[in-house]
């Protein structure tokens, strides 16, 4: 079994080759995987960075006069630096290691809570999944400050004008998702950023890169934004790990989360200060392993050219669009923009009246399809914008091939065979 | 393993007790926030029996189904009985391995009769 040579790009996808670095298809070659969304799936080469970490130089990080200990460091500095150059970070000091985006969004809301007062307003908007919502939520909560959201055009973008028109000179944060993980809608952040810092330089702008990382290239200067946050188990690394960016200043103004070991400069029993940056925001023992495979999920993905990611997203996208239209016209709604040059990743539908959670056990019973149902983490878009209870998730990466949506359609028709 | 038997999916196209009682002495209404699925239950309890019971919901077909078969089986029994049914018994009356990801549809309804018996009096 050879694998992909990782120092040269690979020109054209080949995905039966692709399939072969992961074991899990190896073992279960009936597997359908359409849930890239909520994770995707981890080859070979990362799994075994973890087990080397275990078997080979398992010890903790920072500490440790002995050669184990230092291998683990250098090992997970390592992993910083190459996190910090995926996504064009000025310093490796601007990365902080988290458990997720989940904990990543929560440190920064907690973070910046000192600031907020109650003539202040947080804006966000009506797409994002709760961990981009509920921290600001309840951060306005405690501060009485305006929780604003903005509101969704027709064809599910955010109104960037009606975004615009909530800032003021009392907006502090705007956070936003780049790429959502129900519409699959691609939020035009650069632009959107630029507008917000016309109308209120001061205002602190996050962004919520989960679903974006593994299908576009992300740069942080490019983008500007002040914060950026995403899991490196959504870009075939392990789960446990994620990604807290911040332009150095503003990460400054982030008060602790989480206090403990390895965060402090002086503790005495009438007071403690902190360490430096990134340190400072990383109390306790994290997941070591997990954050050096996470270099190796970078390379991994750095093995691809991300235009052959996108061609091959956008090829799947257009198949299972078109398959739905095809073989079941307006019995299939598709939630999101029409036009693939705006969505990536995630098709949210229903189909009939039948609960996703019955199409997704029947594909799955039928069919070893795996696909989502659910609100996917998004109740006020789906109670209050969409107006249905639950949808239908289907995502792909880079292991899908047609035939897998061929499946997906089988297995829709059984559906409708047994549900009717 | 078939979760989609026909015993199962006949309730779910019929389901038993649909609708909503004019004068319940209890009702509650409970939802699965993971899923959207919803059930709302109006009961007539007089001696401590199941006099009458209806439902109404949406959601998907295990837990409207499941509901379904409860309510058949419980009217007429007394409220002890009632309350002392388990989730064993659910599985048991559904007659298939259910998983851990559809426990809480195929549970919804027996938790919905359940808490009003026991806190959804009509005053």
């Amino acid at each position: 079994m050879t694998f992909a040579n990782k120092s040269n790009k690979v020109t054209g996808m080949n995905i039966d080759k692709i399939k072969r670095e992961y074991d899990i298809f190896l073992r279960d070659e009936q597997l359908v995987y359409l849930d890239s969304c909520a994770t995707a799936l981890t080859p070979r080469s990362v799994i075994t960075k973890i087990l080397e970490y275990y078997n080979s130089y398992n010890a903790n990080i920072a500490r440790g006069t002995y050669k184990t200990g230092t291998r683990a460091t250098e090992e997970y500095e390592l992993a910083r630096k190459s996190i910090a150059n995926f996504i064009y970070a000025n310093s490796s000091d601007e990365i902080v290691f988290t458990s997720g985006t989940t904990m990543s969004l929560n440190m920064i809301a907690h973070g910046l809570s000192h600031i907020i007062t109650k003539d202040n307003n947080i804006i966000t908007t009506a797409m994002e999944h709760h961990a981009n919502f509920i921290p600001w939520q309840q951060v306005c909560d405690n501060a009485k400050a305006d929780f604003r959201i903005a509101p969704l055009t027709n064809d599910g973008q955010i109104d960037v004008n009606k975004l615009l028109d909530l800032i003021d000179k009392n907006t502090k944060i705007v956070s936003l998702v780049h790429v959502s993980n129900v519409l699959g809608t691609i939020n035009p952040v650069k632009e959107i950023i630029q507008k917000i810092r016309v109308k209120n330089p001061n205002t602190i702008t996050v962004v919520d890169a989960a679903q974006s990382v593994a299908h576009f290239p992300i740069s942080v200067i490019d983008l500007d934004c002040d914060f950026l946050t995403f899991s490196m188990h959504k870009l075939f690394g392990p789960t446990g790990v994620g990604v807290l960016y911040g332009k150095k200043e503003k990460l400054e103004l982030l008060t602790p989360l989480l206090t403990g070991g390895e965060m402090i400069d002086e503790v005495t029993t009438t007071c403690t200060t902190f360490r430096e940056l990134p340190h400072r925001l990383e109390a306790g023992t994290p997941n070591i392993s997990g954050v050096i495979a996470s270099r190796e999920a970078i390379d991994y993905t750095n093995s691809f050219l991300f235009s052959e990611i996108r061609t091959h997203e956008k090829e799947l996208l257009q198949y299972c669009l078109d398959c739905f239209e095809k073989e079941f016209g307006n019995d299939i709604k598709v939630f999101g923009p029409k036009d693939l040059k705006l969505r990536s990743g995630a098709i949210s539908f229903t189909f009939k009246n039948y609960h996703p959670h019955d199409i997704a056990s029947i594909l799955d019973n039928e069919k070893r399809v795996a696909i989502r149902a659910g609100q996917h983490c998004t109740m006020p878009l789906h109670n209050e914008i969409l107006g249905v209870n639950a949808t239908a998730r289907v995502s792909f990466s880079i292991y899908n091939i047609k035939e897998d949506i061929d499946k997906l359609i089988e297995g829709l028709k059984e559906v409708d065979k047994i549900l009717i | 393993m078939d979760l989609y038997q026909e015993e199962i999916l006949e309730h779910y196209h019929n389901p038993r007790g649909s609708g909503k009682l004019n004068n319940p002495t209890h009702k509650h209404c409970a939802n699965n926030p993971t899923c959207g699925d919803k059930i709302c239950t109006t009961i007539t309890i007089k001696d401590n029996e199941i006099v009458d019971i209806k439902f109404e919901g949406e959601g998907c077909a295990i837990s409207q189904a499941t509901t379904s078969m409860v309510t058949e089986k419980i009217k007429g029994k007394s409220i002890d009985k009632v309350l002392a049914i388990t989730k064993d018994d659910i599985i048991d009356m559904l007659g298939v391995e259910i998983g851990i990801g559809r426990i809480r549809c195929a549970l919804l309804g027996i938790e919905t009769i359940q808490k009003a018996i026991e806190f959804g009096k009509i005053i």
